[in-house]
């Protein structure tokens, strides 16, 4: 099935021509509005006037993350305030996160995409959607939450955590579709499984699973759990949260990206290079129908190839594979994106610490976890020589970094000078997980 | 009348308590005690030798974080209630102790136990108003 048949099977070339018009418009309005990118422009030496093709595109700059916190937190909005109905934003310490805007037709779009997600995925307004995405800064909750309602589902908003009560509601509301990251429909499913639950026999059918990383072997797993359909969703707030691109229940084979509002390059993210469709490499975003937080050429940092080949389903818009990793060192932890460097700035933060540190990402059953070994050192110890005084700042990490990153750590503290030194680059990571 | 004790973090692993025993006696340094506090990852040695300097020197030499306390040596009558009669006296005047560990020589008839306290200098007060004998470094060392 199709949410809407008229866009989202447009012949290629209608959808290019939709595409320029709407580019050209876009492209205009940054340059008019948003300081960032007039400066941007002016400096590459192009102008909105330019655009005479979708390949003329290439000559423009891209928008980076560090643009982004550069411009923390409104400087990128290409609307006033007044004009603005919702704000999101990415985990980070202050001043390092990334805060996104969206008018009332934005959060229109954007429940519409989600509608032709779930659509997609083989649900109608006569399921009932257990939405176990966090509410509140995070895309996630809400993004899925307006998406449910347009197309008239029953949503049941749960939020993350309390997974005993999750389950119990899986039980007694009987939902027949579920929204979450991967790793925690395993969870419920092993806690269901550990609480005599028989996970196999709720009503769910489909599911909906994205914000991490996950393999065909992963997906396997939670289908197998939970005896449903596991559909993969991909997003990114910066872009406008979930929904940029869904896989359909006709093909399983890779995401449509929704092109009508969303133009995606792929690029060789060493050189910058355009490749051409089919070709893997990092993932590029235009957004062209946003109005309050438009980007131009937004460099994702994921990973992907385009699949061009029409797909049974009847789309016409061109499908993601499933992201491969990361062009960057970002992690991503339990569906919470962190920065190695955020990390560093909460450890600098507290008194006494040296930035030396390691990261250690691994999966226990089925849940990522983090451990960061921090090195004790003269300052910390000559006032600690009890471990109470030792203990005390492990804890005191911890909490800094769920409170700023939201991100739930161990933390080890080991012998000075034990963690390997860096000449140029660090490596500060260490990605035990096999997914 | 305190005792210097030397305070080393490490880490639990195999090896590691070795590697300060090899570190010392590679120094020609006496240890004359020693008490370990550990949790699950790392643990704190703390150590009575014969030349404080030259060990923090030598330790520090070989990378490890080593702090210098004051602990107070005070001597326990070695009979039923001993230990008891020091713990009385400091319970008494509501002084807290940190941490204690026994010392492994006598001093004449009597085990000598040290003691952390938040203030030591406090501490010290009581128990020789109440006739308890408090060591000093020196004598400790020479034991």
């Amino acid at each position: 099935m199709i949410y809407n048949e008229e866009y989202e099977t447009l012949p290629r070339e209608v959808l290019e021509i939709l595409q320029l018009k709407r580019l050209q418009q876009v492209v205009s309005r940054v340059y008019h509005t948003v300081g960032f990118y007039r400066k941007s422009f002016d400096e590459a030496g192009v102008s909105p006037e330019d655009i005479k093709s979708l390949d003329d595109l290439r000559r423009f700059p891209f928008t980076t993350k560090q643009d982004l916190r550069d411009n923390y937190p409104f400087g990128m909005f290409a609307v006033p305030m007044s004009s603005i109905v919702r704000l999101h934003a990415s985990s980070g310490t202050t001043g390092r996160s990334t805060v996104v805007g969206y008018t009332k037709r934005d959060i229109e779009t954007w429940s519409e995409l989600m509608a032709r997600c779930f659509v997609a995925a083989g649900l109608t307004k006569n399921d009932m959607i257990h939405n176990a995405y966090g509410y509140g800064l995070f895309t996630g909750g809400l993004g899925v939450h307006y998406g449910a309602e347009k197309l008239g589902a029953s949503v049941i908003p749960i939020s993350g955590g309390n997974t005993k009560r999750q389950i119990m509601i899986l039980q007694d509301f009987g939902p027949t579709a579920i929204c979450c990251t991967p790793s925690y429909a395993l969870n419920l499913a092993e806690q269901g499984e550990a609480m005599g639950v028989d996970m196999r026999s709720l009503k769910l059918r489909v599911g909906v699973f994205g914000a991490e990383p996950w393999s065909e072997k992963m997906k396997n797993e939670v289908e197998d759990a939970l005896n449903l359909t596991a559909m993969n969703i991909y997003g990114l707030s910066e872009i406008m949260g979930p929904g940029v691109a869904m896989e359909c229940q006709e093909g399983r084979e890779g995401m449509h990206v929704f092109e009508d509002h969303f133009l995606v390059e792929t690029i060789n993210p060493a050189t910058g290079e355009v490749l051409p469709p089919g070709e893997p490499g990092e993932l590029v975003f235009t957004t062209l129908s946003k109005e309050a937080f438009p980007l131009i050429r937004y460099r994702t940092r994921d990973l992907s190839r385009l699949i061009p080949e029409p797909c049974v389903c009847g789309r016409s818009h061109y499908r993601m594979e499933r992201v491969m990793g990361r062009s960057d060192d970002m992690l991503i932890i339990r569906g919470v994106n962190v920065f190695p460097s955020q990390i560093e700035a909460v450890l600098v933060g507290i008194d006494g610490l040296d930035p030396h540190y390691q990261l250690i990402v691994d999966r226990e059953g089925t849940l990522d976890t983090l451990e960061v070994q921090v090195e004790v050192n003269e300052r910390l110890f000559s006032n600690a020589d009890e471990i109470k005084s030792l203990q005390k700042i492990e804890r005191n990490i911890i909490k800094d970094l769920k409170d700023f990153l939201g991100v739930a750590a161990k933390v080890k503290l080991v012998e000075p000078k034990s963690l390997q030194r860096f000449e140029g680059k660090a490596s500060r990571v260490v990605d035990k997980r096999k997914i | 009348m305190k005792v210097e004790q030397i305070s080393i973090f490490l880490e639990n692993k195999p090896g590691g308590l070795e590697n300060v025993t090899r570190i010392l006696r590679d120094a020609n340094i006496n240890i004359r005690t020693l008490a370990v506090a550990d949790t699950s990852d790392f643990g704190i040695v703390r150590l009575i030798v014969d030349h404080v300097v030259d060990a923090v020197g030598v330790l520090k030499a070989n990378g490890y974080t080593v702090s210098r306390t004051n602990v107070v040596a005070v001597e326990v009558p070695d009979q039923p209630g001993g230990l008891h009669s020091i713990l009385d006296v400091l319970a008494q005047a509501k002084i807290n102790i940190e941490y204690m560990y026994a010392f492994v020589e006598r001093s004449g008839e009597n085990a000598v136990m040290l003691f952390r306290f938040d203030n030591p200098d406090a501490a010290i007060d009581v128990l020789l108003k109440n006739n308890k004998t408090v060591l000093p470094g020196e004598k400790l060392y020479s034991l």
